[in-house]
């Protein structure tokens, strides 16, 4: 009589602690994240957020990850956990493993980054496993760029192995890692660090255990993943069922890359494929299916179902293919280096099939990959005697302008779809002989439109010590732009020259000459919509702040008006 | 009575909030304080309004009162709304759009709609100068006096009615800033301008150019209010110092509130801060958590040997649901805390995973909660904890408000209740237990980016809600023991009269251990000395002054600094072991480890002069010696802890005179709040008033490790 009210108060109970407890799992994620930021050395980890953590249950299944800079990691992590799982079962696992590996076809698609994951014990037996990602500083080889033609040039190579075995770090695994890298001390801290921020999470996981009586993640997790999965699900039925396929051609290295996208909406969720993309590049640009992956996925997700937390149960529902041999499923041993070139252009590519399923519409292409080359300067790095100048090599985190939005112009100088912090020029110049003579919008970068896309920047350099310095390009979007939608403009080309008329390849080392200016013009994004509907008020703020000219603002938007924007019309 | 007023003068404080301006007059144990509306269009009315009602009670004559310390949101204010000065920003050639580019990132991955705020000066009024500096200040193109000149026709055309100067490496040579303000000067003596190597000589163009444009923004503004109290505080008969509050929890003067009145933002959550780290000197406590829960948000703040911890990071505006990076950053002094939309209007609904989310949206004021009965449908905060029987509603806000609880439940059951198929009481449950989890996360997570644990800390509680949330936050984060001091509804107010008058200044000077300069570092130390005596000698003329010294540093290459006190006396060459020693102490207490091998290297330096504050006599850590109070009535409330519904006593605050001890599960009633003492805890009245809950025995180490 009593005991069917009672129990179904409690089972109330139940969902309300279940609440709370994915609440602190989110929480948990973000500590570990939060650890590994803090003490990272990689500029991009610190500054671009580039690293991953995340909480799995013994089945492989993501539980929480922590809302970082990059979606490159986003998916790649999730199935990553798997792998470790494959190699050493949960059976052999002993208190005190921390596995690791760079893999790029088991981890995030370079050998850059290092993915850390350590099982946590509860009373003698492994509950949960954390894992995360980031990308150090150095892995030895060619250094960071896309030059590699196999990526036995790109670096050492860790499978997934054994970091530390019941308590004890593997000295043997770190003084090959020493031997290996440019930057021993600093990519040796980052491993630590990694395992470190596995450890904060593991101890907030067990209070969490131990507060709500928990022998394993089983309940919680089947709530966190069916939660999600129907929460992604009823985003995903919402929008009209069928295929919708869109291409685009870009760069390149050696030559363009054309990615072709089909996205199909079903009942059952998203499936993205790829056919048809070009093959793979002979140099450093290709991606591994699992980068792939995750800036595919990204792209759905931007859209569709972005407040649902990152777990198994909302990815599951989107799922990518490429075939095996194009660049964006390239096979070991290809050149994989510098993969954030072409991933990051895909959610502009999944965005065009979006384009045709939702209302409303989506944003214009955008520069999308990052401007952030490497520059150098010593002995053997630059194709020129360097005399006694000053050593250095800094890698700096730049970007050109996104698409028009949906209502919105574009964002000038900001990344999407990767989520980078730029560092200062006062930074730059306090650690590095370089002087940065100008950093500024590009005047008419943009694409026009109803909706104008984001301007693109022009930054100059110059070694003030008067010698010659390297730049290992990454850049895309220099041969073909970022296109508007609806009748919006395509944004401007990029392009790599210097001041004294050079012109240099966006892909690959090249050197600056003594005395030069190397000049980055870095694109714009797509415009949407008319041009010749945008308000002539608009126009003129744009003309007035001179980020169109007053030759463009007639030419593009049919809006006669003075220098400095006053008296506009449209005749 | 009147003897002890004679031998001590009043001490005044006025704390002008978006709502309310709260006044606190201290008479040596005496305590007046009252709340006024805030008068938005001249805020100086609601200032005098409430300054005449305290006196009047107090029955003393303005000629009477020593001191006036003054807090204000009105910074804040301008900047939120962007009602300052149409500002001018002079760069360096090349170096227009670095405050607009910002970190050229999103601070929110999953909308691709987000806009970073608009900058306060459009790039039409982001004027170049010609003229470069190196990182080391020497001049690789000299200032080129014409293009300043040329600039004159522009500022009148565009009627500028304030500049701002932000020239590329100015934090390491001010002469180009100097000169051009000196030009322009000559032009317009009466245009009000800030100087980047003044308001903010640090290294990193954005964050310096930014907090440079807020100051010169909110400068003519802040200058005719301050200059008009002054009069108007004159005319009354005042005769005292007047001092403003700052952010970093010091007072200035008012010549220095105009020249930084960037330094005034957050100057009320700041007085909180100081209140509660006063009250852990007068108890004895070491490792302190604050909690401040007002209408909209929770500020939590970590204190540490009665120090509340500082940083130079703070943002202004935070546009998108206070997230970090959505608001303009300035590099002011402030007290370190994390503010999170959590607060007794936050609004609670079920979300798409079908889970509770509460906040960041608030009801405020208007409508309010639903059971304030002004047409609020939507639950928040304040309906569960009526639902959950915390909130006597005959004695809400001392009675300015009766409560509708029927509204209240029904907001709760139609919004939260019904779609996750919960009773009422299991759903308003629901809502408090969200809400406290995520300012349990948020203090948890903060903890750890300064490398601080809130275990074992002791909270003190105050501001509207906190004292109904504090000891179930409590117990999210395994902490034992909570304090609710007297007179919590005017917190910040009272914080100011503890406050010291303080300055601090900072300046780059980047450096390697490696290759220590000695010399560079005393050469910007003494400047730096000279310029902090000069301000502070202006409100404490002779008074002995207390000296503190940081030094940023960071292993080279690293993108965060941390903070390392250095010694106050000249610095010699063998110091950079004594500082790489307490870098890695420093490092090591933050990250458990330091990295042999690398380099360290110093980019910035701070020095801080200020007053020294009178101890406050220590309270005893009195056991309770009183008998257990007796309940006016008993009321059924819900206990999380125990997942039930319980029986608690029902106290007025006011009854319970020192060593009067409470047992849990009761609430705690009193005119601006309640304090709920669940079943895990007891409560007494210490010597001076203040509640002291404590968490039985039998209780702890149910949550954190």
């Amino acid at each position: 009589m009593t005991a069917q009210p009672s129990s179904s108060a409690s089972s109330a109970l139940g969902r309300i602690h279940m609440q709370i407890m994915w609440n602190r799992l989110l929480s948990v994620v973000e500590e570990q994240a939060q650890t590994l930021i803090r003490t990272a050395f990689s500029t991009s980890v610190r500054e671009a957020g580039d690293l991953s953590a995340g909480v799995f249950d013994m089945r492989g299944r993501m539980l929480a990850q922590a809302v970082t800079g990059t979606p490159g990691h986003v998916n790649a992590m999730a199935a990553s956990v798997g792998f470790f799982l494959d190699k050493f079962p949960a059976a052999t696992m002993q208190e005190g493993d921390v596995y690791v590996t760079n893999d790029p076809w088991l981890g995030t698609g370079h050998l850059h980054d290092f993915t850390v994951v350590t099982p946590t014990f509860q009373d003698g037996r492994p509950v949960a496993l954390f894992a995360a990602t980031s990308h150090v500083v150095d892995v030895g080889g060619r250094g960071f760029g896309p030059d590699g033609r196999q990526v036995y040039e790109e670096g050492i190579y860790i499978p997934i192995m054994k970091l530390a075995a019941a308590g004890e770090m593997n000295q043997s695994v770190l003084d090959i890692v020493r031997a290996n890298v440019r930057e021993p001390v600093q990519v040796e801290g980052d491993l630590y660090s990694l395992a470190a921020c596995n450890e904060t999470g593991s101890r907030r996981l067990l209070a969490m255990m131990r507060e709500f009586d928990l022998a394993d993640l089983d309940a919680i997790g089947d709530y966190v993943v069916e939660n999600s999965r129907e929460a992604m699900l009823t985003e995903i039925r919402k929008l009209p069922f069928g295929t919708y396929r869109n291409a685009m051609r870009i760069d390149g290295y050696e030559k363009e890359v054309d990615l072709v996208c089909a996205l199909t909406i079903s009942e059952s969720g998203i499936d993205v494929d790829f056919a048809g993309t070009s093959p793979v590049s002979l140099y450093g640009i290709n991606v591994p299916l699992t980068y792939t992956d995750a800036y595919a996925s990204f792209g759905v997700r931007c859209m569709i179902g972005g407040q649902i937390p990152n777990n198994w149960g909302s990815l599951d529902p989107v799922r990518v293919t490429a075939p095996k041999g194009s660049i964006l499923n390239a096979p070991h041993p290809c050149a994989v280096a510098a993969r954030h070139v072409i991933g990051q252009m895909l959610p502009d590519v999944v965005l065009g099939c979006l384009e045709q399923a939702l209302e409303g519409g989506v944003p214009a292409e955008g520069t999308s990959s990052l401007w952030n080359p490497m520059l150098m300067g010593g002995h053997g790095v630059v194709d020129a005697d360097y005399g006694d100048a000053t050593p250095f090599a800094m890698n700096i985190f730049h970007t050109g302008g996104t698409g028009a939005r949906i209502g919105k112009d574009g964002l000038s100088a900001t990344a999407f779809p990767s989520g980078v912090r730029n560092t200062p020029v006062e930074i730059n110049e306090t650690i590095s002989p370089l002087v940065f003579w100008r950093k500024e919008y590009r005047t008419d970068s943009g694409g026009a439109g109803r909706y104008r896309g984001g301007t693109g920047q022009i930054m100059e350099i110059e070694h003030l010590e008067g010698a010659p310095f390297a730049i290992s390009a990454m850049f895309d979007r220099c041969r073909y732009p970022a296109r508007g939608r609806q009748g919006g403009g395509n944004g401007a080309l990029g392009a790599v020259r210097t001041r004294d008329g050079l012109t240099l390849r966006p892909k690959g080392r090249q050197t600056v000459p003594a005395g030069d200016r190397l000049i980055l013009e870095m694109p714009g994004g797509g415009g949407t919509g008319d041009p010749r509907m945008r308000p002539v008020a608009e126009v003129a703020e744009d003309v007035r702040n001179g980020i169109v000219s007053v030759e463009a603002a007639l030419r593009d938007y049919g809006v006669v008006v003075e220098a400095g924007g006053a008296n506009a019309r449209r005749p | 009575m009147a003897a002890s007023r004679a031998r001590e003068p009043a001490r005044l404080a006025v704390d002008i909030g978006g709502t309310f301006t709260d006044i606190a007059l201290e008479i040596g144990a005496r305590r007046i304080t009252t709340k006024t509306l805030t008068t938005s269009r001249a805020p100086e009315e609601g200032v005098l309004a409430g300054i005449d009602r305290v006196l009047a009670e107090a029955a003393i004559a303005p000629e009477e009162v020593g001191i006036i310390i003054h807090g204000t949101t009105l910074a804040t204010n301008a900047l939120i709304e962007r009602k300052g000065a149409r500002t001018a920003l002079i760069v360096t050639e090349g170096f227009r759009d670095s405050v607009e580019m910002a970190y050229e990132n999103r601070f929110e991955q999953y909308d691709v709609n987000v806009d970073r705020p608009r900058p306060l000066v459009p790039r039409s009024l982001r004027l170049p100068v010609r003229e470069r500096l190196s990182a080391g200040g020497e001049a690789l193109i000299p200032l080129d006096e014409q293009s300043v000149r040329d600039l004159v026709p522009v500022l009148r055309e565009n009627g500028v009615e304030s500049v701002a100067i932000g020239l590329i490496h100015a934090y390491a040579n001010p002469a180009h800033e100097q000169r051009v303000a000196a030009i322009l000067g000559e032009a317009f003596p009466d245009l009000p301008i800030s100087l980047s190597s003044e308001v903010c000589p640090e290294i990193r163009e954005y964050e310096r150019q930014s907090t440079t444009c807020a100051n010169a923004y909110v400068q003519p503004l802040i200058g005719r209010y301050l200059t008009r109290l002054d009069a108007r505080l004159r005319e009354q008969g005042f005769a005292c110092p007047f001092f403003l509050m700052t952010s970093g929890g010091g007072l200035t003067t008012l010549d220095t509130a105009v020249r930084f009145p960037i330094r005034l933002v957050e100057s009320g959550p700041a007085g909180g801060a100081i209140l509660a780290s006063r009250i852990a000197a007068e108890m004895g406590l070491d490792e302190v958590l604050s909690y401040d829960m007002g209408g909209t948000t929770a500020k939590i703040c970590l204190i540490d040997g009665m120090e509340p911890l500082k940083s130079r990071t703070f943002e202004v505006d935070r546009v998108y649901r206070f997230k970090r990076g959505s608001g303009l950053p300035v590099r002011i002094p402030v007290i370190e805390m994390v503010e999170i939309g959590a607060g007794g209007g936050s609004i609670a609904q079920v979300d798409a995973m079908k889970r509770i989310a509460v906040g960041p949206e608030s009801a405020g004021s208007e409508p309010g909660p639903a059971c304030y009965g002004r047409g609020g449908e939507r639950p928040t905060v304040t309906d569960a904890d009526v639902v959950m029987g915390r909130i006597d509603p005959e004695r809400f806000a001392d009675g300015a408000v009766t409560l509708d609880m029927a509204a209240a439940g029904r907001a709760v059951t139609v919004n939260i209740g019904e779609p996750l198929s919960l009773d009422t009481a299991l759903a308003a449950f629901g809502v408090c237990e969200i809400v406290d989890e995520n300012m349990a996360n948020a203090a948890r997570v903060h903890a750890i980016e300064w490398g601080r644990d809130v275990a074992r800390r002791t909270m003190i509680a105050f501001g509207g809600a906190a004292p109904l949330h504090a000891t179930r936050l409590a117990e999210k984060l395994g902490l034992d023991t909570v304090i609710v001091p007297t007179g919590a509804g005017v917190g910040s107010a009272i914080g100011f009269l503890q406050a010291p008058i303080a300055y601090e200044v900072v300046r780059s000077r980047y450096m390697r251990l490696g290759s220590f300069d000695a010399a560079l570092a005393n050469e910007a130390l003494d400047a730096m000395r000279a310029e902090a005596d000069a301000v502070v000698r202006l409100g404490a003329p002779g008074e002995e002054l207390l000296e503190t010294r940081q030094a940023f540093m960071r292993y080279a290459g690293q993108g965060h600094e941390i903070s390392v006190a250095l010694p106050v006396r000249e610095i010699v060459r063998d110091d950079a072991q004594v500082l790489k020693q307490a870098f890695e102490e420093a490092y090591t207490a933050l990250y458990g480890r330091i990295i042999p091998h690398l380099d360290i290297e110093i980019l910035s330096w701070t020095l801080t002069l200020q007053t020294r504050v009178p101890e406050p006599r220590r309270v005893e850590a009195s056991r309770p010696g009183g008998s257990l109070a007796e309940a006016r009535k008993t009321r059924r409330i819900f206990d999380p802890g125990l997942g039930r519904e319980v029986d608690a006593g029902l106290y007025w605050r006011p009854d319970l005179g020192p060593g009067a001890r409470v047992a849990g599960p009761a609430l705690i009633a009193e005119p601006q709040t309640t304090t709920v003492v669940s079943a895990a805890f007891d409560a007494y009245v210490n010597e001076i008033g203040y509640l002291v809950l404590r968490r039985r025995p039998s209780s702890t180490g149910a949550a954190q490790s």
